[in-house]
């Protein structure tokens, strides 16, 4: 198979295995046109069977399929959409697997000896977006200060309860492309205010802490982070109101720049270091409905990640992206806050369940001790 | 009485024009872009413009709203943004859900709230009446959302008496006819499945039912007491009736046409869907599908839904209204209009 492109775009094959991207069975496609959705076919371990919405989705095992055959007859995914129900049906056996716990419950289920848990670091972050078209915001001194305002030590030993790691550059550590050499912003008040002082607000100011209304896995619980941040900028003398939106407005909101700092982050659909840094903070992104909120254009960084665009290999890409983190960590756009640890928890008579950093995973070889 | 049902359905029209006006407008004003919540968090503009054109959503409001009215008058809702399924589809399969719940609801709230109205009543003062009224109390401040997960940790998980998700267990296999699982279950004598909904239905049902419950038994006993204390009842009892009779058959029957508006407003509520209530037990009732059909800006969705709830609004009235004339002789003979 060939594929041609307009220009160079290293990415493309990494963007290819992103979950938008399956291949289709063209004469699915011609039978179902805009219904293929709803009609799966593929070539996996499975069958689709139905779909309820909201409900559940019920596939079996696929006896025709090429690989190693599955081993389970049938897989239920059931919506069950509170987090503390999730958790009580998984303690009923009512289901096996229990995806996206809250990590309080995780750690209640780690301590019970029905269940067994597989840890994994996910491929996403967790930001503190800087609105750098904004007055105060658009001087990176101010911004730096901020970085040194934050113990993210301590947002990922409370809400994170210790599943996550702070983040120092965009994307984590398990990707190719991190630079390692990277020292974070240490946690540091007087440094902090010595910093706002030379940018020239000893004082501190005035300013809009946007709170994300919906918990993610970068995010578990964004208003009580929000709360813990504007308690470590009113140390520093920054004094910041929390503003909160109903998701569909923050959305919007953001994504045209009403902020002043806005709390998001980002899950990496592939490991591809562009899928982040072109994605989140190339000034192509800037413009609304942003996906760059930050707002934030340097002509060196995009120089350097388009470049890296037009590469083909991970050696040739990855000095790009190691000098484009450098421009990031001088310039912090961000205050990148945490890569978090998914976790499934599930019932020990399961074996081989998978857990991917991306979230998706296959089946196929899971069994069920009877 | 022909004329008056007449009279409402006439109405009717009016009302859902109304409410079909303030619907889409009033969603379009709020922030928030059905394209760019369909494509998620970072969706580039241009997915976003193609999606909006195809969507319809880059006309004016007056020509949308225009050819959203026509296809209404043809029977057609539009089609969900967010599933590309018929709304009218979706939405119908939902409300048969809600319809179970909420009528289990009503019946245990009905019936223990006026059994509970009616002892408080008799026993004025009692310790019964204080606990009664002071559950309902409890009753009616009490956070639903705590409730029903206090109800599955010592039903469900502690106890392991009763399932505590869905409308019957994962893997059961289940033929749709009407839509109603208890029903479909009976006519096709699938008995298995039929005790299995019924005790997927306690907990919701018992969940959903407590703030109905704490205001229909204190509407029976202030009701109850009002009409006790007539004339006619001490009439009753001079000429010898048993105390049972004059309570079931004099006052109750006098006392309740209060508690028979409170009960068809409540049920209409129900039947709005209860979305605290679905989404603790996974019931996939229209509640839940309201607020997320509002979440994700799917707006023929929420338009849809909203109508029917117009709709189901003016109906329950209508019933409670056409129960009024059963129960009150004067009625039938003033409200010929």
């Amino acid at each position: 198979m060939s594929l041609r492109t307009e220009k160079p775009y290293a990415p493309l094959v990494a963007n290819l295995a992103l979950w938008l991207c399956p291949i289709l069975s063209p004469t699915a496609l011609e039978r179902y046109k805009g219904d293929i959705g709803r009609n799966p076919i593929g070539t996996g371990p499975f069958k689709f069977v139905k779909w309820v919405k909201d409900d559940q989705i019920v596939v079996e095992r696929n006896e025709e399929y090429w690989g190693d055959k599955p081993h389970l007859d049938r897989i239920i995914l059931k919506a069950i959409p509170e987090v503390s129900a999730r958790f009580m049906a998984l303690q009923t056996g009512a289901i096996d697997i229990a995806d996206d716990l809250d990590p309080d419950s995780i750690q209640m289920a780690k301590g019970n000896p029905n269940f067994k848990a597989i840890e994994q670091p996910s491929v996403n972050v967790g930001y503190l977006a800087f609105n750098t078209k904004k007055p105060i915001l658009n001087n990176k001194i101010v911004r730096q200060a901020v970085n040194h305002a934050i113990d993210k030590q301590t947002i990922i030993k409370t809400i994170f309860r210790g599943l996550g790691m702070p983040a120092v550059n965009p994307f984590p550590p398990s990707m190719w492309g991190y630079n390692f050499k990277i020292k974070d912003y240490e946690y540091n008040v007087s440094k902090a205010k010595e910093l706002l002082a030379r940018a020239g607000y000893p004082n501190g100011f005035s300013t809009e802490l946007w709170a994300m209304p919906v918990s993610r896995a970068y995010m578990p619980e964004p208003v009580k982070t929000a709360e813990l941040i504007q308690g470590y900028l009113a140390a520093v003398g920054i004094n910041a109101k929390i503003v909160r939106h109903e998701w569909g407005v923050y959305l919007d909101k953001t994504s045209k720049g009403e902020h002043d700092l806005c709390m998001l982050g980002w899950l990496g659909g592939n490991a591809d270091p562009d899928n982040f840094l072109y994605g989140l903070l190339h000034s192509d992104n800037a413009k609304p409905p942003a996906a760059n909120v930050a707002f934030w254009q340097n002509d060196e960084f995009d120089r350097l990640v388009k470049e890296a665009q037009s590469l083909f290999g991970k050696e040739k890409r990855a000095p790009f992206y190691l000098k484009a983190q450098e421009i990031f960590h001088e310039e912090v756009p961000w205050a990148p806050l945490a890569h978090s640890t998914i976790v499934r928890i599930y019932n020990k008579k399961l074996n081989n369940v998978p857990l991917r950093p991306n979230g998706l995973n296959s089946f196929q070889m899971v069994w069920k001790e009877k | 009485m022909i004329h008056f049902i007449a009279r409402r359905f006439f109405h009717l029209i009016f009302i859902l024009i109304g409410v079909s006006l303030l619907v889409f407008f009033m969603l379009r004003l709020i922030p928030g872009d059905p394209a760019q919540l369909l494509l998620g968090e970072f969706a580039s503009p241009q997915d976003v413009a193609a999606i909006r054109e195809r969507l319809g959503l880059d006309r004016s409001y007056p020509y949308q709203y225009l050819i959203y009215i026509q296809n209404l008058f043809r029977g057609d809702m539009g089609i969900s943004i967010r599933s590309g399924i018929p709304v009218s589809e979706e939405m119908f399969v939902r409300f048969l859900a809600t319809v179970e719940l909420s009528v289990a609801a009503m019946l245990i709230s009905s019936l223990i709230g006026i059994w509970a109205g009616v002892i408080s009543s008799i026993r004025k003062y009692s310790a019964f009446d204080y606990g009664a009224m002071v559950m309902a109390l409890v009753g009616i401040s009490m956070p639903i959302f705590w409730l029903g997960l206090m109800l599955i940790y010592l039903f469900s998980v502690k106890l392991g008496l009763l399932p505590m998700m869905g409308r019957f267990s994962i893997g059961m296999d289940y033929e749709t006819i009407t839509g109603l699982v208890l029903l479909d279950s009976l006519l096709k004598g699938n008995f298995p499945l039929f005790l299995n909904s019924l005790k997927h239905l306690i907990l919701p049902a018992f969940t959903l039912a407590t703030i109905p419950m704490a205001i229909i038994a204190r509407m029976t006993r202030s009701s109850m007491l009002d009409v006790m204390s007539k004339d006619y009842i001490r009439t009753a009892r001079a000429k010898g009736l048993s105390y049972s009779r004059v309570i079931l058959q004099h006052a109750l029957k006098n006392a309740f046409l209060p508690i028979l508006t409170v009960i068809g407003l409540n049920f209409g509520l129900l039947l709005g869907g209860a979305v605290m209530t679905e989404t603790i037990f996974s019931w996939p009732g229209l509640g839940r599908y309201v607020v997320d059909s509002l979440l994700a800006r799917d707006y023929p969705a929420v338009q849809g839904c909203i109508l029917f709830f117009a709709v189901i609004m003016v109906l329950v009235n209508l019933v409670v209204d056409i129960l009024y004339f059963y129960l009150d002789p004067r009625l039938r003979i003033d409200g010929k209009g």
